[in-house]
């Protein structure tokens, strides 16, 4: 790993030598929010942005995705058969990405790169993606939560090139040959010294600043069943505002599970594979009519066990969760999950009590 | 609205001391400014968590849905006016109810509030005497006249206290009348644009829509026990993120509530993208009103426009 330093006029610069060997996805302001697009020409990236409304989780894995075309005319040579459609890997790279949302791919790769399956679409998207990830110098809410869900402010793990503000210039560490070949095309190549030092500083400064953190280390040796029956001291509460919309799995960066559907127009028609919720009924529903999740108290454990039980005892990694917090901003009715967290950690099955966190 | 309050939980602590109610739904606060939240009390130790202010916007009746306790609850003017579309419609029983009229002064839109103050709102502070809201955050304190941060279907209300109680925690307030407020006025903006500008409009109103289904949700009316959108056979709406998709479901799904919206605004609250779902909803409210000279939810003796054949409905549209 190197430490170079990239001056805020040379930075520009770099992005537009960097337009022709790349297609660039940054933040932007569009209406109130901010939203990662890929990049028109000379359209630069908004780097004083917090975060993005929603997670950089579409930018490999689309909402919608179409992953076969079909004729249903009879007198084609093809009547019938699944094609791949044609799809675009070439290079793209992500500037500015937040270290919570990059960290959160390495966590959606475990599911989607096994030693049994490996998805090919999130697989190729990935491989095409190079991120230039922004440390975040202060947290940018007061929701977020990254220090104690396994991420960072400033963490470089899941980045190819990690970005520091540092006042008229950018301190960047260059961690991959993914990121050594975007900063070189980029011409970015000053060797900065001491980097490390401002950047530590910088790191603790930013962690010091986060006022809100979950409660992971007794997770793992909970009992799976004693969690699972929590109803009357977890589930039930938790679960009563919540009007099972999909807004917190849709915000979410690490939640990935999909639906396939069949679409139809005329004689041709596609396959496309669509972000699903298990907070709706449909998720579940069997086709006898028979729903083993038929109740939104079944719904709401669901997805807190699999992000915080499950997931952390199937993977040994942590949390499901990189504390983003945006499922926390967006909940239309404060379901929260710092709260949920806080509450599976500490529950006691044999009195069946947990603290409650406000 | 601080002694609300008191009544609030004076009250509910009575009816389940006296086990005249299995559980009373009201808000406790939320993790975050402006987001109370709902939650049910089942002793009176739980109803010391009730909370009361400006951001208790979420509708109630969302919740008595189907229920089979006996249930107090606490109800604004539209809450009260879902109650009765819900009454009507056999969702609930009235004498499952125990009413618990709030006399309401209006809830604010968080939406609106975020993006008038340069940094995230850490608290915020309501002074009732004198109307206004103190918005505070990192490096900003900001006071401000609560009229200018309304939701908007609040500034538009016309049925502030409740139509339907069982005891209020307050006298009335006074209600705004068509005459102060010109409630259609952005409706009428929308029906004098021409075929285009209308699409254009349409185009940008739902063009963030991630359909996450929050609006449908957290509306009163949408407890169908499988929606249109999530029905396979037939399926009649796309379900990836196609715009015809999108509007197909919006269009739909305000038709369904025309003259059973009491314009609440849960769907507009909900939004976690922020569109004004209301644009359409509320367009359907000024049909039901013009032609059927109705306005839901204020009676439980006359049965919906929508639900009954008259031979004096108007009949211009048949052409």
């Amino acid at each position: 790993m190197k430490a170079i330093k990239i001056a805020k006029t040379e930075f520009k610069a770099g992005l537009d030598k960097l337009e022709s060997a790349y297609r660039l996805y940054g933040p932007v302001k569009e209406k109130q929010y901010y939203t990662f697009k890929a990049l028109d020409k000379g359209e630069k990236p908004d780097l004083d942005y917090t975060n993005t409304r929603m997670s950089a989780k579409s930018l490999i894995y689309p909402q919608a995705e179409v992953t076969f075309e079909y004729s249903l005319d009879k007198n084609d040579d093809d009547y019938a058969i699944l094609k791949e459609p044609a799809k675009d890997y070439a290079p793209r790279a992500v500037i500015g990405i937040r270290p919570c949302d990059a960290d959160a791919f390495a966590v959606v790769r475990r599911n989607f790169e096994t030693p049994e399956y490996q998805d090919p679409y999130w697989l190729s998207n990935m491989d095409a993606t190079t991120l230039v990830g922004l440390a975040c110098n202060t947290p940018p809410s007061a929701t977020c939560f990254c220090t104690s869900a396994g991420s960072g402010p400033f963490n470089d793990k899941n980045l190819d090139v990690l970005l520091v503000d540092n006042g008229d210039h950018f301190l960047a560490r260059v961690l991959t040959e993914k990121g050594e070949n975007l900063t070189r095309t980029a011409g970015w190549t000053t060797a900065a010294e001491n980097a490390d030092v401002v950047i530590e500083s910088g790191k603790a400064a930013s962690e010091a600043a986060f006022s809100t953190t979950v409660h992971t280390e007794r997770l793992k040796d909970q009992s799976l069943i004693g969690l699972y029956e929590a109803e009357a001291a977890i589930w039930e509460k938790e679960a009563f505002a919540c009007i099972n919309c999909g807004t917190c799995t849709y915000a979410c960066p690490t939640c990935w599970c999909f639906d396939v559907q069949d679409e139809t127009y005329g004689k041709s028609g596609v396959r496309i594979r669509n972000w699903d919720s298990c907070m709706f009924p449909l998720f579940t529903i069997h086709a006898s009519g028979h729903n083993p999740r038929g109740q939104k108290v079944s719904r709401i454990r669901q997805r807190f066990m699999h992000k915080l039980k499950y997931y952390v005892d199937k993977y040994d990694k942590g949390i499901q969760c990189t504390g983003c917090g945006r499922c926390v901003r967006l909940c239309p009715v404060n379901i929260d999950i710092r709260r949920v967290c806080n509450q599976m950690n500490s529950y006691n099955p044999e009195s069946c009590s947990c603290e409650v966190t406000s | 609205m601080t002694t609300y309050i008191d009544k609030i939980k004076e009250i509910s602590k009575r009816l389940l001391r006296d086990g005249k109610v299995d559980m009373v739904i009201g808000f406790r606060k939320g993790s975050l400014p402006m987001m109370n939240q709902p939650m049910f009390a089942r002793n009176e130790g739980d109803v010391d968590s009730f909370v009361w202010d400006s951001s208790c916007g979420v509708n109630l009746a969302n919740y008595v849905t189907d229920r089979s306790e006996r249930i107090g609850i606490v109800a604004k003017g539209c809450d009260s006016r879902n109650l009765v579309v819900h009454i009507i419609e056999n969702k609930i029983k009235r004498d499952q109810l125990y009413i618990i009229g709030v006399p309401c002064t209006a809830m604010i839109d968080r939406h609106r509030i975020a993006a008038m103050v340069p940094g995230e709102i850490e608290s915020i502070e309501e002074n009732t005497a004198d109307g206004t809201i103190t918005v505070k955050g990192e490096g900003f304190s900001e006071t401000l006249n609560k009229a200018d941060l309304l939701q908007e279907n609040c500034a538009l209300c016309m049925h502030r206290n409740p139509v339907i109680q069982d005891e209020p925690v307050a006298d009335p307030v006074p209600e705004q009348s068509p005459d102060d407020v010109d409630r259609y006025a952005k409706v009428r903006e929308v029906e004098s644009m021409s075929p285009e500008e209308k699409w254009a409009y349409f185009d940008d109103l739902f063009s963030d829509c991630i359909r996450c289904y929050a609006c449908r949700n957290a509306c009163p009316l949408c407890y169908c026990p499988t929606c249109f959108v999530d029905e396979s056979k037939p399926q009649w709406v796309g379900k990836s993120i196609d715009p015809t998709d999108i509007r197909t479901f919006h269009f739909l799904r305000a038709y369904h509530c025309a003259g059973r919206c009491t314009d609440c605004g849960a769907c507009v609250r909900s939004c976690p993208m922020g569109i004004n779902v209301r644009a359409l909803t509320k367009k359907l409210e000024k049909d039901c009103l013009e032609q059927f000279d109705w306005e839901s939810g204020l009676t439980l003796d006359k049965r919906p426009p929508l639900d009954v054949f008259r031979p004096d409905d108007p009949e211009e549209f048949i052409k």
